[in-house]
């Protein structure tokens, strides 16, 4: 029977790095996760097999409830709200893996073996610090809490005082037996992942839920040295490995590095040099007629797209415009939205083609030839600033729209960007504000196009 | 000693794989692709199981209950999310981006 066991937990093994595999590509990526999925319910039947094993009932009863919550939670949220989801499951994973060493400390279970333990008491930090830090950032991204940097005065003393005390106390626990000890650990390194958190911003998110992405890979590989799993080792470090080079191509594709993300503070107070000219507000009817008289035209889809869950009324409008013989493209910048990809997949769960879909270094030649290019809640990734050498955003790759003949920025407000930087765009001559919610102005100018 | 040595090992081909497997990929697909390994720790379940049912005090239940609890929800709706994503990636014409 442990033969049998082991087996399947191979099976399992070589199933996910597949794939994993089959997940880096397009057209093979759906029947990837299908596999894995297979992978993961063999293994899990299977475990109930282990010889030795009691607690059936509390076992069933656990996987029962963990699973039937997570995936009517999972498929009942929208497409706009997917960061987050993979924020708090990440956690659960996390909180999973401190969950193992809570118990396996408790019980003793190390004896002499200090190289196990040590493997244990690291995977707890990680995983303790993935689960709490993780749930700010579901909490911060749902809105729970505002999604702004929450500092206050000497946090980074405080940050390393819990951090230091967390690695104290891991050390303490290494080489003593106690269960008070054992309780104070787990709670500094619960504190730690809510102190690291706090005082990130919204736009850093993607790239920090990544890395609590990799740790969590990574505690639940040192669990499996730890409780002797060869199935939690390699799922976990090739998780932990692929989860770390993932967080720093993202880091990458918004032109942050994982040092000043994880520092935080960024877009609290910064100063943003003067802006010249004014807002210049345009109405419905207008806007209408502009993009009527166009021969082209470019949208660029932002996160305020997607919090107005406007991209459906964006396609109907890309298609009313088509029907009059306009050409429309959509500019998509790698990281607009909350996470790279975001937009594509908003855009074609509505139903966009994706030859209509432009990246970044496609489309920015083509906005001089544009005769109106339409901002939907996109904010930083189109700000001019980018290209000024002493603004916070200097560096980021933009999309060009202030080159395009004419753009309107449909907006809600008059805030700023999630970087907190006045967008010079807003300002430009050729620039026409148009507020209001993206679905409700997308859907009047759909009517009022048709009437033209 | 032979037994830590050969996870040493593991642990360390284990780390290449997941470099190569990820390496060179579309930014298109980093969220599902983070979703997707999301999902695969949720493998995390297995080991919580296998804790529970060791526990033998009611704190240790109580504490591997959760652990269960938790890994479940961190397989099933890691693969929920993942699926849903790439859903998305099913109805295109053609390949590339």
């Amino acid at each position: 029977m442990e033969n049998f066991v082991q087996l399947i937990y191979f099976v399992t093994a070589f199933l996910f790095i597949l794939g994993l595999k089959r997940m880096s590509s397009p057209n093979t990526a759906r029947s990837g996760v299908v596999w894995a999925g297979v992978a993961m319910v063999a293994a899990t039947l299977v475990t109930f097999l282990v010889p030795g094993l009691h607690n059936q009932g509390l076992m069933i009863l656990a996987v029962i409830i963990g699973t039937v919550v997570a995936w009517i939670a999972a498929k009942r949220v929208q497409m706009t709200d997917m960061p987050q989801m993979v924020a708090i499951y990440n956690g659960m994973g996390g909180g999973a893996a401190g969950a193992i060493a809570a118990v396996e400390l408790l019980r003793g279970e190390f004896g002499e073996a200090q190289g196990l333990k040590l493997l244990a008491i690291l995977g707890a930090l990680i995983g303790s610090v993935s689960f709490t830090g993780s749930l700010i950032a579901f909490a911060k991204l749902q809105g729970l809490m505002s999604s702004r940097p929450i500092q206050f005065p000497a946090q980074k003393l405080v940050n390393a005082a819990v951090g230091v005390g967390a690695l104290l106390l891991a050390l303490l626990v290494l080489f003593t037996q106690s269960g008070p000890l054992i309780l104070v650990f787990f709670l500094l390194a619960l504190g730690f992942g809510v102190l690291m958190t706090l005082p990130i911003g919204g736009g850093d998110m993607p790239v920090v839920i990544s890395l609590y992405n990799a740790f969590t890979g990574l505690a639940v590989g040192f669990e499996g040295f730890a409780i002797g799993n060869a199935a939690l080792i390699v799922a976990g470090t090739v998780v932990g490995a692929a989860g770390t080079l993932l967080t720093l191509l993202m880091a990458k594709a918004m032109n942050r590095s994982l040092w000043s993300v994880l520092m935080g503070g960024f877009g609290v107070e910064q100063d943003s040099g003067e802006v010249k000219g004014s807002l210049k507000p345009i109405d419905l009817e207008d806007a209408a007629v502009m993009l009527a008289y166009a021969s082209r035209v470019i949208f660029v889809p932002g996160y305020g797209m997607a919090v107005a869950q406007a991209q459906h009324k964006l396609r109907e409008l890309a298609d009313v415009l088509e029907s009059k013989g306009i050409e429309v493209k959509f500019a998509i910048h790698p990281v607009a939205g909350r996470m790279p990809g975001h937009m594509n997949v908003l855009l074609a769960e509505a139903g966009v083609a994706y030859e209509k879909l432009y990246d970044l270094e496609d489309i920015n030649p083509e906005f001089p030839q544009a005769d109106v290019a339409v901002v939907i809640g996109a904010n930083d990734v189109v700000n001019p600033a980018a290209r000024r050498k002493g603004s916070p955003l200097y560096g980021m790759p933009i999309l060009e729209v202030d080159k395009a003949k004419n753009a309107i920025v449909i907006k809600r407000g008059q805030g700023k960007g999630f970087a907190g930087v006045e967008n010079e765009l807003f300002y430009a001559d050729n620039t026409r504000m148009l507020y209001g919610d993206a679905q409700q102005v997308l859907g009047h100018l759909v009517q009022s196009l048709k009437k033209l | 000693m032979d037994s830590t040595w050969a996870a040493l090992y593991i642990f360390l081909l284990a780390a290449f794989t997941g470099y190569e497997v990820i390496s060179r990929v579309p930014v298109i697909l980093h969220t599902p692709l983070m979703s997707g390994s999301n999902f695969i720790h949720g493998i995390v379940v297995v080991g919580a199981m296998v804790v529970l049912g060791h526990a033998e005090t009611p704190l240790e239940q109580a504490i591997g209950f959760f652990g269960v609890v938790l890994g479940a929800a961190n397989a099933a709706g890691g693969y929920a999310v993942t699926e849903r994503m790439l859903e998305m990636f099913e109805r295109k014409p053609k390949g590339g981006q």
